[in-house]
Formats: C-alpha cells, structure tokens, sequence
C-alpha cells in the first residue's frame, strides 16, 4: 500500500502483476467449470470478465477472493499465493481487497455509516466516532447525499445501494477492487454515472479493478481490458477492439450483435479515453 | 515539533511520509500538538503513502477551496494524489452531517409507551382480520376439490407431524414418569399410592398430551412458518404470487393451517399414550404396581369424557399456531433483523395463546361439569 503512489506514473504501470491466475481448475461434482484457467490483472488497470451465462465467471471471481478452494491451480495475489498462507497472513492479503457482491450484499440491521464504518472499527482500531465520519466521507465520495447516511439498506433504491457496496467496498483503501456486475439492474443513467464514478475514482486512488460484466456499455466507458471467458477457459484478453476482432462466434456474436454495435456507437466519441 | 509526517522550519511547514489509515490516530495527534498550522508556507513534496483517510486530514487541515486549486501551489505532488486529494475536497465540500434533532428523554419514553400500546391493539386486530380471511378463503374453496392443495398440506403434515413425533413421544413419556413420581411421593401419606394411575390418567388425557404436544409444535411449526413466509416475502415471492393473480393464502396458509389441524391431534393422542406409558413404567418399576392393574384402573376409573375433553382443544390450538405463524411471516419485511423479530413474536404469540386458550377452557370445562 505505501508504494503505490510512488510507483505509479501517469499510466497505470502494465508490467507489475497484482493477480496471477495459472492453470485453474474449477468442478462441481462431475461439472468442470475452468480447466487450466490463466489471467492476469495489472495494477492500476480495470479489467473487465465477460462471457455467457454459466461460464463461471462469478466462480472466478469468488476463487480469487478465497470464498472457493479451487481444484487446482494456483492463485497468486500481491506475490503471495493465497491457499499457502496461513489463516491470519491470508486475513492480512483479504484486508486489501474490496469486494461488491452482486445484489450489494449490505448488511440490513446497519444504517449506511455503520456498514462502511465496520470494517474501519474492526481492522483499522478507529473509535466509532472517527470510523463514522470517514464513513461518511466515503459515502459522499461515492455521490450519495448526506441524508443518505443514516438511512437502512431496505429503504435505498438500487443505484444507491449498489453506490453504498461500493463505499463499503472501498472502506480500507483497497488495492484491488471485485466488482460483480456492478451495473445490473441499474437503469442507463445511473449505470453510465456509476461507470464515470468506477474510472475517476480509480484515477484518484489508483486501485486495479477486477470487473464481471454482461454491459457492453461498462467495457466501452470503464474498462482498460478485456478477458473473455469461454470454454472453459480465458478464450481471449485484450484491448476492447482488438477482442471485438476475435474470431469466435461468441464474441462476435456479443460485440457484433445489435446491442454491441449500439454500445460501439453511443460510445464512440469517448473511446479515445482508452 | 518535528516528526515523520510534519516538519516546521520557522514559517515554513512541509508534510511527508506515509498519511494512511494504518497511522490515523498518530496522524490525528501529531496535527493536534502542531496545532494551527499557517496555511500560507505550507509545501506538500510528496508522500510515501496516502489514502482516503490520510486525505481527509491535509484537507480538513488546509481546507476545501484551497486543496481544489492544489495543482496551482504544490505542483511537485504526483498526479494521482492531487486528484484524491482533489477528489476527498470536493467529497467534503458536500454537508457531510444531516442535522438531527436531540430527543427529549421522557417524551421520547412516553412515545415508545404509547406506539407499543398501538402496535399490540392493531397486532390483535389483524390477527382477528386474518383469522377472518383464512376461514373466509377456506370457506369458498371447501365445495371446489380442484383448489385443495393436497400435495402441499400432505408435505406439511410431514414436515410439522410426522417429524415431531420422536420429540414429542419423549417429552410426553418424561413428564408421564415425573407426575408419577410427584403424585407417588404426595400419596403416599395418605396411603393412596394406587390413585397415582388416576392422577397421570386424568392430567394427561386433559391437559398434558395436548398442551405439551401444542407447545412444542408452537417453538417448533410456527417459527418454521414464519421463516418460511418471510424469507419468501423478502425475496418478493409473495407479491410474484400476487401478481401472477394467485392467492397467497389458499397457496401458502391453507395447506400449513389443515396440515396443523391433522398434525396436531394426532401428536396430542401420541403425548397422551406416551405420558400414561410413562406413569405405567414408574408405577410398574417403583411403586409395586402391576402392568395389568394399571390398565384395569384405568378401564374402570377414567370415563372417555375426559379423552374428548383433552383432544377437543387440539384443533383449536393447531389453528391458533398456524394462523399466528403465518401472519408473522406476511409481516416481514426486508431485512434479516426483521426475519429474526418475527420468528420470535410468533413463536412468544403462539404460546401465549395456547396457554391462554386452555386455561379458558378449563374453567369452561369445570362449569359445564365434563
């Protein structure tokens, strides 16, 4: 964490790996899900995981963070592998990921301040009133109102619960960011402000970011690269257009169809972001 | 004071080093004992290390509107720390604090006095609505088999009847063997040993079988009910149901009520077979009374009345628990906080009513001399 500013110059830094995935092996039962999956995620990039429904992409996500032993493989992350470590070193490594759960994952009984202030009075040995001030910076940093912060997750729309994960997620300054189809059932507005929101924050707190998408319209704004999970396996990872060039039915299928040439199109102007 | 994160030459102040979470409290009291610091010859080179928190504190010390225009007076920084810095500025340039209104205390007490008050009156109510509206629903459907919902209630009478049997044997066969043994240990001195067989006979036929029998589907079916609706009712699967224009209750509570009113009678007959089991046996082991005494008192002493009476107030129960466990589970709403409460209330509500119901009806019962 102490030398990421330091180290880290306009662009993000390609050739230090924060995520090194090698030969990955997922099953359930007779069910194969990844065999011999590789990917790698560099720091300081926003890397977004598409593919099918079914083709694990969310078992990667949860292999990575250690909810999932996987079968085989290795999993490296910040150097270290994760199922060498012991129980508290392994804490340590997990306390520098932030993770946003598909459907927000909030914890019902707390109002908004006490879930992003609980892992800064468990892990970080604030007092409450400090956690709880921090917390609300987070939350305002996410662009959620001031009210917003007393408020129970049963009571928040979508959007604002999906922006309140994020400040949770955020809540120790993490260095890698999983985000599980953080856009999904958000309407277009508030899934392209979320988008803006993902990229100025990493500008600002030079996190990598670990993306599951099915929105074409996050690859286009958001993302640095794309991996495209398809049998079994990383079929293809790459810059946006040259994965758009992949020939692979899926893939053309995806960004070729009607709905990815229209996400190309509204995105056109601002791709030169990438 | 000089330290590793401020240093004051004269007029000249620079902050360095690593301001991140891990050092917030030093951070916070190294600012303390520098005190106000004059933003004018402030110099940022760099840090080792900054996150939010650390931000929050440069900009809560020099300000918002002076740490939007960094780029025009530290431009030594790196980049991406201008920009959180800039980024946590305008974050708290929002009003971070919505203002809220101090309580007064006894007023305060007063209000949750008399919103629980309100809450048991309309509590009471809807549970009468609802009872209302389950007999309204099994009244219309009673002459159309089509609507009876015989898969699901005979799944329920496995689940809440025919699983609780073993738990219920044994409870009831305990109780049996310990009024044996309390009404041996009083008789005694009268030498009246014998009417310990009348004793466990009549309470159990009575009472015991079936309140016990009651109780125990009351922690065990109820909250399970409860749950069970209210885990469906926060995954939207109710109003689903509602929409897809099915009716909750004749899908939901009609088959848990009639599996409840078939369970529960026969669970109470089971408690009281095993509780006179149980008197048989510490009559038989320790009080010198044989197993055929036991049953030819029985046959001659206990009429049949008091068998009707016991299993007469099962169904009432079952219908009271099944009711009650429902409409908590309707109750529910979002969060797994609110889950927890109403399991509790339902299960507090059932037992409540259970014990109630049959202290009412034992008075009645003595009245009407049965």
């Amino acid at each position: 964490m102490t030398e990421r500013y330091s180290e880290m110059p306009q662009q993000p830094e390609r050739e230090e790996a924060v995520i090194r995935v090698q030969g990955l092996v997922n099953r359930f039962g007779d069910n194969v899900v990844h065999e011999g999956l590789d990917l790698t995620l560099y720091r300081g990039e926003i890397l977004g995981v598409v593919g099918g429904s079914g083709t694990g992409k969310s078992v990667l996500l949860r292999s990575i963070v250690g909810l999932k032993r996987p079968n085989d493989g290795t999993v490296e992350v910040l150097n270290q592998r994760l199922n060498e470590l012991s129980e508290s070193q392994r804490s340590q490594v997990e306390r520098r990921f932030g993770v946003l759960f598909q459907r927000g994952a909030l914890f019902s009984s707390l109002n908004l301040q006490e879930n992003v202030a609980l892992p800064l009075i468990e892990h970080a040995k604030l007092s409450r009133q400090e956690a709880e001030y921090l917390a609300r910076i987070k939350l305002s940093l996410v662009g959620l109102p001031p009210h917003a912060a007393r408020q129970f997750p049963e009571s928040l729309s979508g959007g604002m619960v999906k922006r309140a994960a994020l400040a949770r997620a955020l809540a120790l300054d993490p260095d890698i960011l999983f985000l599980d189809e953080p856009t999904a059932g958000l309407d277009p507005i508030g899934a392209a402000a979320f988008d803006q929101l993902l990229v100025t924050l990493r500008d600002a707190m030079g996190f990598s970011v670990f993306l599951v998408t099915h929105d074409l319209d996050t690859l286009y704004a958001a993302c640095d690269r794309v991996a495209v999970l398809s049998q079994k396996r990383v079929l293809v990872v790459d810059t946006l257009e040259n994965v758009a060039k992949t020939d692979d039915e899926w893939v053309q299928d995806y960004f070729n169809g009607p709905r990815g040439r229209a996400a190309q199109r509204s995105a056109g102007p601002t791709s030169s972001q990438e | 004071m000089p330290n590793e994160w401020i240093t004051q030459q004269g007029e000249h102040v620079s902050l360095h080093g690593e301001w991140t979470l891990r050092h917030y409290a030093e951070l916070k009291r190294a600012l303390q004992q520098q005190g106000r610091l004059s933003s004018a010859a402030l110099s940022l080179p760099g840090f080792e290390g900054l996150d939010t928190a650390g931000a929050a504190l440069i900009v809560e010390l020099i300000g918002v509107e002076k740490t939007k225009q960094i780029g025009e007076w530290a431009s030594d920084l790196p980049q991406v720390q201008q920009a959180l810095l800039i980024r946590i500025a305008e974050a708290m340039d929002a009003q971070l604090e919505s203002p809220t209104p101090r309580p007064n205390r006894i007023s305060e007490a007063l209000a949750t006095v008399g919103q629980q008050m309100v809450a048991l009156g309309s509590q009471q109510r809807q549970l009468l609505a609802f009872i209302g509206l389950v007999l309204a629903t099994f009244t219309s459907l009673l002459f159309r088999p089509r609507h009876w919902r015989i898969t699901a209630t005979v799944a329920h009478i496995q689940q809440s009847g025919l699983n609780a049997v073993p738990i219920v044997a044994l409870l009831t066969f305990m109780v049996g063997a310990v009024v044996a043994f309390l009404g041996a240990t009083v008789l005694q001195d009268f030498g009246a040993t014998v009417y310990t067989i009348d004793l466990v006979a009549f309470s159990f036929l009575r009472e015991f079988g079936v309140l016990l029998a009651a109780i125990l589907l009351a922690g065990r079916t109820a909250s399970a009910f409860t749950a069970q609706l209210g885990a469906m009712k926060s995954n939207e699967e109710i109003d689903a149901l509602k929409t897809l224009g099915l009716d909750p209750i004749e899908l939901l509570v009609l088959p848990r009520v009639m599996a409840m009113l078939i369970s529960l009678p026969l669970l109470a007959f089971v408690g009281m077979l095993s509780g006179l089991v149980g008197g048989a046996v510490v009559a038989t082991l320790s009080l010198d009374i044989s197993v055929s005494q036991f049953i030819t008192t029985l046959q001659k002493d206990v009429s049949v009345t008091h068998f009707l009476v016991g299993l007469s107030k099962a169904p009432v129960f079952a219908f009271v628990i099944a009711v009650i466990g429902c409409l908590e589970g309707f109750k529910v709403s979002g969060s797994a906080q609110s889950v927890g409460a109403h399991t509790t209330s339902s299960v507090v509500q059932a037992i409540f009513m259970v014990i109630l119901i049959d202290a009412l009806a034992a008075l009645f019962f003595m009245e009407m001399g049965w």
